[in-house]
């Protein structure tokens, strides 16, 4: 079996199965006053601390999500109610047609119901957004910009943004701007404070952490509307008893991701130059989707276009081989659609159709891209026979 | 996998059969609906939900193909084409030529698959010579080789029907899938037309074609009452037809002739039905053409029972005669000829000669 597909979900790492499985069987909610809650308490403040070091940011910045798409939505809903109701003009969003659905649909939503008009700024043929793209949206018109939300690297073809510029440009003019960084996360040095964003978003289960936990990261002047009411257990913007053990899973994930970043991103970057190199031997009109460059985008990432293929095709006839990856686009009903993110790109709607993401982690090894690398010439010759339904 | 009983057995029964088994389910819809609403429509969330849970339980791979555009080709257009012609077709049959047995399969085989495996009830037989043979199924009640005649030899050679082969009422078919663990076991059959989910096939055949007011006439031409589209009838109906005069002799009467040219609806009485032969079109055979004119059974309809015909092709059409004179032959339906249990034939009808040719109105 050659899982490469790290970017939906990677296994978690044994020492942070050690230290959730440690705290499921410990009662006490981390709310009660008692000694049970106090210990449960101890544990979340331990693991907030743990992660706010492993991200550059103040324990009091980290607000624990039920994962990356809740964080997405509080920052994005939650600024912008928060931000119009300072100030009604504001009701313009900015973001870039790449983003995560979880983005993307977040801005659709408040499109749709709450009066924002959606400004999607330009990306190249890697999928990047330039700086001064953001500056010439902001400066037309400073006064009615509720909020910017750009991810840090694309989950698809793993271009990473120039997010710090971004950021800089933003606070010029005192616009909050969040990032979704949950592809970032492990991958590239993420320090929170240095950046001057207002909001970011990360995920427990792509770092080697349990599923069903995320966080936001907020910087403290800013309170975003909660999307959920009741106890106001983080900060007053997210309710919802701590899920401590989940929490512990997270910080312990979170702070190996960190402590291992630069060694594992030169190990699997090495790892993923040499999938590519595979892959296109194999496959020599392959098109290497996103920044050839591999500064340019994430160490874990390889995607390709298959011309004359279906990117479905191909999935089943490498599933079939024991091979697991993603056609990286995302499903309606189970079929995939031609994937926005390549479209915008400036591909071809067939070309975009028949896309592979491959993605590294902690488990990947030369044996799983050896396999890719014969597996793929036949697949791809036999998936171009089907053609294009 | 539709996400119906059937298929869920024959997939499992292929399975447990030793084949290398992997279940797809079809789009067809490009907005498919969330939920089912009883009986009705297939091909929603919920439906490819129940087949990948199916497919989980047997332990097979699972997948959905989009064959939404060409569905809506091949089959939708066809419906609505053909309804606007004045004739009556049969979707389901269209579906397994083009969609079951040409568009999935012909992606299949490029795959590397040998067969299309579906929960219909019918029976390829394979001869000692290498040929391959449908048949009814063994249980006449549940049979579809109907729908299943227009397939060739070639799409036969790839075609697999578990279900055919065993002596079984619907009931147990629910109690096998129930024994194998399959929370399909209860869910409710399937009617209508998969693509017109709320089953007014009036309704739907009215927003693609629009409403247009005609007369209703009897076999002299004389107006008894108005339609809003020709497509509202089909040969042989008898209810709905709204018309307040009576006919002068107190019988009941019946959609004789449906001409789209003169927007015109004709009715009379029921021996004017009586059809004593036809003329069909696209003959396919399974196996190779009849040389000249054999007996055989006939199926006029889904669900519809035997008659017994004698046909030839001639040329590019099938000539049939029927032994004893039918009524309700719709223009548009397949006539399936059968020697025995053993599919010989389809064509799809075109023209009907009537025992009292109708007065048609100039």
């Amino acid at each position: 079996m050659a899982y490469l597909d790290h970017a939906a979900t990677t296994p978690m790492l044994p020492e942070a199965v050690r230290a959730m499985t440690a705290q499921l069987t410990a009662a006490g909610n981390a709310s009660s006053l008692h000694a049970a809650g106090r210990r449960a308490r101890r544990t979340v403040e331990e693991s907030r601390e743990s992660l706010a070091v492993a991200l550059g940011a103040r324990p009091s910045e980290i607000v624990f999500t039920g994962g990356g798409t809740e964080s997405d939505n509080l920052a994005i809903k939650g600024l912008y109610w928060s931000r119009r109701a300072a100030d009604p003009r504001r009701t313009r969003v900015l973001t870039s047609p790449v983003e995560h659905h979880a983005v993307l649909d977040a801005v659709h939503w408040l499109a749709e119901h709450e009066g924002a008009s959606v400004e999607y700024l330009p990306v190249d043929e890697l999928g990047r957004v330039s700086p001064d793209a953001l500056r010439e949206a902001i400066a037309r018109d400073p006064s009615d910009v509720a909020l910017v939300t750009v991810m840090w690297a694309n989950n698809e073809i793993g271009t990473i943004m120039p997010v710090i510029e971004l950021a800089r440009i933003a606070r010029e003019f005192d616009v909050p701007m969040h990032a979704d960084a949950v592809q970032a996360f492990g991958q590239l040095e993420l320090d929170f404070s240095a950046t001057g964003l207002a909001a970011l978003t990360v995920s427990g289960h792509k770092v080697g952490g349990p599923y069903g936990i995320g966080a936001l990261l907020l910087r403290r002047e800013y309170a975003p509307v909660p999307l959920l009411h009741g106890g106001g257990q983080e900060r007053h913007v997210r309710s919802g008893t701590l899920d401590v053990p989940a929490i512990a899973g997270f910080a312990v994930a979170g702070r190996i991701a960190a402590e291992r970043r630069k060694e594992f991103a030169r190990e699997v970057g090495a790892l993923r130059d040499d999938l590519v190199r595979a892959v296109q031997t194999a496959v020599p009109d392959a098109v290497l989707g996103g920044d050839p460059d591999p500064a340019g985008r994430l160490p874990a990432n390889a995607h390709f276009s298959f011309p004359g293929c279906e990117g479905d095709s191909l999935l089943l006839l490498l599933d079939a081989q024991g091979i697991e990856c993603s056609t990286g686009s995302a499903c309606t009903a189970g079929v995939a659609q031609p994937s926005h993110v390549v479209l915008a790109t400036g591909s071809s709607a067939d070309l975009a159709r028949g896309t592979l993401r491959f993605s590294l982690g902690h488990t990947s090894t030369r044996v799983d891209v050896d396999a890719l690398a014969d597996a793929i010439g036949p697949a791809v010759e036999r998936a171009r026979t089907a053609g294009l339904s | 996998m539709s996400g119906g009983v059937d298929s869920a057995v024959a997939a499992a029964r292929a399975a447990e059969a030793g084949h290398d088994v992997t279940g797809v389910h079809l789009a067809l819809s490009a907005n498919p609906q969330s939920f089912r609403t009883g009986a009705r429509g297939c091909c929603t969330v919920e439906d490819s939900r129940d087949a990948r849970r199916a497919a989980d339980v047997i332990g097979i791979p699972f997948y959905v193909w989009d064959l939404a555009e060409r569905f809506r080709e091949d089959v939708v257009q066809d419906f609505v084409d053909e309804y606007a012609a004045g004739r009556t077709p049969n979707p389901c049959l269209r579906c397994n030529e083009k969609i079951k047995f040409a568009a999935l399969l012909d992606k299949a085989l490029a795959l590397g698959f040998d067969a299309v495996c579906t929960g219909h009830y019918a029976t390829v037989v394979l001869r000692e010579d290498g040929s391959r043979e449908l048949h009814r199924a063994s249980d006449m009640a549940k049979d579809q080789s109907y729908v299943l005649g227009v397939l060739d030899e070639r799409q036969l050679a790839h075609a697999m029907f578990p279900l055919g082969d065993t002596l079984t009422t619907k009931g147990e078919i629910r109690a096998e899938a129930e024994l194998r663990g399959l929370a399909v076991a209860r869910k409710p059959d399937s009617h209508d037309i998969c693509f017109i989910a709320d089953g007014d096939t009036q309704g739907f055949l009215a927003k693609h074609l629009g409403e247009a007011e005609g007369d209703i006439v009897d076999e002299d031409g004389t107006r008894l009452g108005t339609h809003t589209g020709t497509y509202g009838y089909t040969i042989g109906q008898r209810k709905g037809l709204r018309l307040g005069v009576p006919a002068p002799d107190g019988k009941p009467r019946y959609v004789l002739d449906i001409s789209p040219v003169n927007n015109t609806v004709t009715v009379g009485p029921s021996e004017a039905l009586d059809v004593t032969g036809l003329t069909a079109i696209r003959p396919r055979w399974c196996g190779t053409a009849p040389s000249g004119p054999g007996t055989y059974t006939a199926q006029l309809r889904a669900h519809g029972g035997e008659t017994e015909v004698t046909a030839e092709p001639v040329g590019e059409e099938l000539r049939v005669e029927f032994t004893e004179a039918v009524r309700g032959v719709a223009p548009g339906q397949a006539i399936v000829l059968y020697d025995g249990t053993r599919v010989v034939g389809s064509a799809t009808i075109a023209t009907t000669e009537r025992a009292r040719e109708a007065t048609r109105p100039i």
